[in-house]
């Protein structure tokens, strides 16, 4: 199948970049978490409740819901927070991108790895600004509240459309679908990446895996 | 067609529909309580948490979502409505949201019911979960206290968008294509909540409603009273309802739209109408600097729409830690009594049962107006009296106003800062009163005097009306005795001078010259006092 593909582009200041992304991300994993799966005999699952928690931005005029889940809250600061560093690090302008990638494993016979097929990619592309006075950040907070709006519109859209998702897996092909680290809920295998654009406009390419069990089956 | 559908997938749809239509209540009231909602995962799957969404289920809004349903399953041409308004301290109220979950033709015969359609009900209760935060009635919410509360309705039938204001928005939340038909759940939202405040200026009235009547018919489908978005978690009834304020006094708005000399107070009330329930403007915003207070005191009489009391309003923020539910968990809150409502000052105490049969009309305070129109250009309150008088005043800047040939300027006066000193020498040279026209029955100077431009007669400043003087012939005014008309007369003492006390002039003795120089007057006025008391006695 192809992958879907979505961009979305903000502007924030430097110290609203990490609630932006965190706000767009866990947006998106709302809806593409569900909770654990219990397989009982017959091939029949029943499936866990997932939680709902508000989250108020203190630097942008905004709030948003997350999936209650403290883990899949770590995660995403972690990579938001390097993204973050990587963006205020040295050849960069402030200009980069988040991506969040749904993938599938395939298993693939020895001595071949697993393939990772994704099916949906959300690209956040971000562009930092500077601001000189009190009175524009001000205006920004409120202006990328509105964006910010916007964005979790765009995301509800697209997530309405009901394209592509994986069939429900049995009981030995979960993993190859869902990501079951997690104690309480369970988000489909997702990987997050960036790329920072540095000052000659080059892509300079710094992957970061996530930490999820993507183990090489050697 | 039902007749694919097996009647176990029919049932269960119905059931899907009904619980997908409680749950979109719940979390739309949930989300505009004002509070941030926080609810727990559970990997292990309790059997009672439709949708796998722990979502809170608050027994007062489950059972209005109930009886406004009344059985029945939204379709065509019957929506399920939530209507999400504000509402003042003062009374106003003003709607912001219309939720609506509505059913159209377009079937999916294909889809698996149990399967698909209940994941994608779940989606769509994430998706507004998401978008429940988005449009600008949940930043009000959070908001909400003591200068307003949110209140919510709902309602079956026919969407009602008219009392959105105009240029109003919507945002689609999503569809799910069943069997039967497909579900869509969306939100049309009042984006013109920023020009609230400057909206007033330019109406004029009606600016506040009057209920006079507790039943007020509603347009609505069905006539379901409002509710507030709050409530108690255990503690007895100590609303703090964000008391009304009674002060009656009408013109507290601090704007001036026009110069300070020309105070126009219009105080009309007209006749009671039952308008259509159109918004008023005049709130009390808080996000905005303008403090606005309206004066609804006959709005005490039967806001009939606010069946249930608002409640909780101030403190409850702080008396309200987050509530974190398990799977399973009463709230602990108790039912919300409906009651007669009597306007907002009934809001504060009263408790009336949820069962209560009596159909309150939804009326908000809006929906009755009246045409009270403030125009207050002077800043400060103006302490009109509230109630059915039709008070008038029109202070014209001196009708009698010559041009001053010999105007003396502030700048020929040999005092420092001759420029910054009070205008006010100029001022009794014009008054009419101190130099009276030459003469009270030729016309002449008074069509001479009609231009008021610099040199006006007023204290306060000039204006530039041109006055169009009319012959002013009173009916049966001859008086062959006397020299004068009565329209000469009327004309000449219209405007009297100042009060030598009150005139601020440089020369005059100073406030605490006067004081000082009130023992003397005391003691002269004590000595005479069996003068005094002789002449109260020829008074009575």
């Amino acid at each position: 199948m192809n992958c879907r593909a979505e961009v979305l582009e903000v502007s924030v200041e430097g110290r609203q970049v990490e609630e932006a992304m965190l706000a767009v991300l866990h947006t998106v994993l709302l809806h593409r978490s569900t909770g654990k799966f219990h397989y009982k005999k017959e091939g029949t699952y029943s499936i866990g409740t997932v939680g709902t928690q508000d989250v108020d931005c203190d630097f942008i005029d905004f709030a948003y819901v997350r999936v209650s889940s403290e883990e899949l809250d770590r995660a995403l600061r972690k990579a938001v927070g390097e993204f973050k560093d990587a963006l205020r690090g040295s050849g960069s302008d402030g200009m980069g991108q988040i991506s969040l990638e749904f993938y599938q494993k395939k298993k693939s016979r020895w001595p071949f790895s697993d393939e990772c097929i994704p099916w949906e990619l959300w690209t956040i592309k971000v562009n930092v600004v500077n601001l000189a006075n009190e009175q524009e950040r001000q205006i920004c907070r409120e202006k990328v509240g509105e964006k910010l709006c916007e964005k979790i519109i765009n995301i509800v859209e697209v997530m309405n459309r009901h394209e592509y998702l994986p069939k429900m897996p049995t009981q030995s092909e979960v993993d190859n679908v869902f990501d079951t680290s997690l104690k309480d809920v369970q988000p489909y295998l997702y990987k997050i990446s960036y790329q920072i654009t540095d000052s000659l406009g080059t892509s300079v390419t710094t992957t970061m895996r996530r930490l999820i069990k993507d183990t090489l089956a050697l | 067609m039902d007749t694919d559908l097996s009647s176990q997938d029919r049932k269960d749809l119905d059931k899907f529909i009904k619980f997908f239509a409680l749950k979109t209540v719940q979390v739309i009231v949930q989300a505009r309580l004002g509070e941030k909602i926080c609810t727990r995962s559970s990997s292990s799957p309790t059997g009672s948490d439709w949708f796998n969404l722990a979502i809170k289920d608050i027994p007062e809004v489950t059972h209005e979502a109930k009886k406004a349903l009344a059985g029945q399953l939204p379709a065509v041409g019957r929506s399920m409505c939530v209507e999400i308004s504000l509402k003042t301290s003062e009374g106003d109220s003003m709607e912001l949201e219309i939720w609506c979950l509505e059913m159209n033709e377009k079937c999916d015969k294909e889809i698996k019911v149990s399967y698909t359609v209940y994941n994608r009900l779940s989606l769509l209760l994430k998706s507004l979960l998401a978008i429940t935060r988005v449009t600008p009635a949940y930043r009000l919410s959070r908001k909400q206290g003591h200068e307003y509360v949110i209140l919510y309705r709902i309602y079956f039938g026919e969407v009602q968008l008219s009392g959105l204001g105009e240029g109003f928005q919507t945002v689609r939340v999503g569809t799910v294509g069943t069997p039967v038909g497909t579900i869509t759940l969306s939100c049309a939202y009042r984006i013109n909540l920023a020009f609230m405040s400057t909206r007033q200026f330019e109406r004029t009235p009606p600016i506040m409603g009057i209920i006079i009547d507790h039943f007020v018919d509603r347009p609505y489908p069905s006539s379901s009273p409002m509710h507030p978005c709050n409530y108690r978690a255990g503690e007895d009834n100590g609303a703090v309802y964000p008391s009304v304020e009674d002060s009656q006094e009408v013109c507290t708005t601090s704007f001036s739209t026009s110069p300070p000399s020309q105070c126009v107070f219009t105080v009309t009330k007209a006749h009671f109408q039952t308008p259509p329930p159109v918004v008023t403007d005049t709130l009390k915003v808080p996000v905005m600097g303008l403090a606005f207070s309206h004066q609804p005191a006959a709005l005490g009489v039967g806001s009939a729409d606010m069946g249930y009391p608002v409640l909780f309003a101030g403190g409850l923020h702080a008396a309200h830690p987050h509530q974190l539910i398990g799977p399973g968990k009463e709230g602990g809150v108790p039912p919300i009594p409906s009651q007669p409502a009597h306007g907002t000052q009934a809001d504060q105490e009263r408790m009336c049962t949820p069962l209560d049969g009596v159909h309150y009309s939804a009326a908000t305070p809006s929906s009755s107006e009246d045409t009270e129109t403030v125009s207050n250009s002077s800043e400060g309150k103006c302490g009109s009296p509230h109630d059915l008088l039709e008070t008038i005043f029109v202070r014209k800047v001196g009708a009698f106003v010559n041009k001053p040939i010999n105007q003396v300027t502030m700048a020929n006066l040999d005092i420092p800062f001759a420029m910054f000193a009070p205008k006010n020498v100029e001022l009794e040279d014009n008054d009419p009163m101190v130099n009276p026209p030459d003469s009270p029955e030729t016309e002449s100077p008074l069509q001479g005097s009609l231009h008021s431009e610099g040199s006006s007669g007023s204290s306060t400043g000039n204006t530039h009306d041109d006055f169009v003087m009319i012959d002013f012939k009173p009916a049966f005014s001859k008086d062959d005795i006397l020299p004068m008309d009565l329209g000469t007369f009327y004309r000449e003492f219209q405007n009297p001078p100042q009060l030598s006390s009150l005139s601020i002039d440089i020369g005059a003795q100073s406030m605490a010259e006067d004081l000082d120089s009130l023992p003397e007057k005391l003691a002269v006025h004590e000595k005479n006092v069996k003068e005094f008391d002789a002449f109260v006695e020829t008074l009575q």
